[in-house]
């Protein structure tokens, strides 16, 4: 059963790379499969492990009435499905987008914002201290619109321009080793556990 | 049409069979390039390092098959990292492919260190809802897991005695490929409960959460297939990482010659206009 796997795998493989050299019926059909068991998959998982132990069991098997609400909740947003009162599932969605806020600003300001903040204000005794606290300032004027960058300030905005093309760089040396990882991990299968090239 | 131009309208097919040889050539003809551990990842080493034995870690297993060649190999460096320190293993996972990789890494280091299921580690499944999993473990864990992955109740797990919350671990070490993953980690686990939280994650992720790391919210960093690599050279396990190196290596420099010659290219082509 495991070699009948490996075969599947190393063959849908070599059908999704197959569209390096051009799109073909090959890519087409793998990237169909894919859809429709992720599609499958979903709903499955979805069903077991959200419907099933979040609600079903909770109200119909332990009697917790209150779940009657998310219940009625998940009524509303399917709503959606039907066209005249599609309005309807505008008020759960409220709801998840009032709590997913409310549950969210202060964490994600005193993480990304406050801590953020103190980790820059650094003393200036090294290189790499001056080189951080230079770049977040100059990055912070480049994105101050409120005044044109012109004169000292265009110049401070341009090596704020210089620092966020160094990190896009960096973003992007990293990007690239990511899908090399990825296409060595593909061709390791292929040489190791498919062709046994490899040992 | 002469040859600048020739070159500046390659084949982008030639282009993608060459890097596609510096990734099998390597792969088939080993060469060893040395690997350099770099600072995020020592820390991460050493934080581990430090814990006394018996402590339990906890970590969750937020990645899936598409990135398993970057995520898995430090899933298992720091899984054997754990059993070699006699460590013991909680395993959760925010995405629904995870626990299945974590129960691989689990099994070869269980192997290699015999250690036993239940008492030693446990993998305690996926449960969706993100950042809202994360709250409820750092509480209350046995309401959002009252079971293991296999439906074993968590009550009847040695390992799992008095185990309510954050407080009962003395690490978290998130593996992650992206939402939901480190940012919510750092969220709740670092900035609400100040746990000391240690993370992997893909490269493409990885210079996002380097603040993180500059702001000690993160004790230490495993970026991409080199991370893994790095942690896999302070185990002393090589395993799927190393041998990549070679490729990713020459793959890189081959890339990087590309680059060059391309804009030289360009500039020579330009330099012609009239």
């Amino acid at each position: 059963m495991e070699v009948l796997g490996i075969w599947i795998a190393a063959l849908l493989t070599l059908c999704i790379l197959s569209f390096l050299y051009k799109d073909n019926p090959f890519y087409k059909f793998a990237e169909h499969l894919f859809v429709g068991i992720s599609a499958g998959y979903w709903l499955s998982r979805y069903y077991r492990n959200i419907f099933i132990p979040n609600l079903w069991i909770p109200l119909f098997k332990e009697g917790h009435l209150l779940y009657i609400i998310p219940l009625v909740l998940g009524i509303m947003m399917l709503m959606r499905l039907l066209p005249k009162i599609a309005w309807i599932s505008r008020w759960p969605l409220a709801l998840i987008v009032g709590t997913t806020s409310g549950y969210f600003l202060v964490t994600y300001l005193q993480t990304n914002g406050l801590e953020q903040v103190r980790a820059s204000l650094i003393p200036l005794n090294s290189f790499s201290n001056v080189v951080l606290v230079a770049g977040v300032l100059t990055g912070l004027v480049y994105f101050f619109f409120s005044k044109a960058h012109k004169g000292a300030f265009g110049g401070v905005a341009k090596v704020g321009i210089y620092f966020l093309m160094i990190a896009f760089g960096a973003s992007f040396g990293y990007t690239v080793m990511a899908r090399i990882s990825l296409l060595f991990g593909r061709m390791y299968f292929l040489l190791h556990d498919w062709l046994h090239i490899v040992k | 049409m002469n040859i600048l131009d020739k070159l500046k309208s390659i084949d982008r097919r030639i282009i993608f069979v060459l890097i596609a040889l510096t990734v099998i050539l390597p792969i088939l003809h080993p060469i060893g390039l040395p690997v350099r551990v770099s600072e995020p990842v020592r820390k991460l080493y050493e934080a581990i390092e430090a814990l006394p034995p018996g402590s339990r870690v906890l970590i969750s297993l937020d990645y899936d098959p598409a990135t398993f060649p970057e995520v898995y190999p430090m899933n298992l460096a720091v899984v054997r990292h754990c059993f070699a320190k006699d460590l013991k293993v909680v395993a959760m996972a925010l995405w629904p492919m995870g626990p299945s990789l974590g129960e691989m890494a689990f099994d070869v280091a269980a192997k290699e260190y015999n250690k036993e299921y239940g008492k030693d580690y446990v993998n305690l499944g996926y449960k969706i809802g993100g950042i809202v999993v994360i709250a409820q473990v750092a509480k209350a864990l046995r309401e959002a897991f009252p079971l293991d992955q296999l439906g074993t109740p968590i009550d009847s797990l040695p390992i799992m005695d008095g185990v309510t919350g954050f407080k009962d671990f003395k690490f978290i070490v998130d593996f992650s490929a992206g939402d939901p993953g480190i940012p919510y980690w750092v969220m709740i686990a670092s900035s609400r409960y100040h746990m000391p939280l240690g993370a992997g994650c893909t490269a493409v992720s990885a210079p996002n959460f380097y603040p993180y790391l500059a702001a000690g919210q993160l004790v230490g960093l495993l970026g991409g297939m080199k991370g893994a690599a790095e942690y896999e050279k302070l185990v002393k396990a090589s395993g799927l990482a190393t041998s990549g190196m070679d490729a990713q290596s020459i793959a890189h420099a081959v890339i990087v010659f590309f680059i060059v010659f391309g804009n030289v290219i360009y500039f020579m082509t330009r330099r012609r206009r009239p």
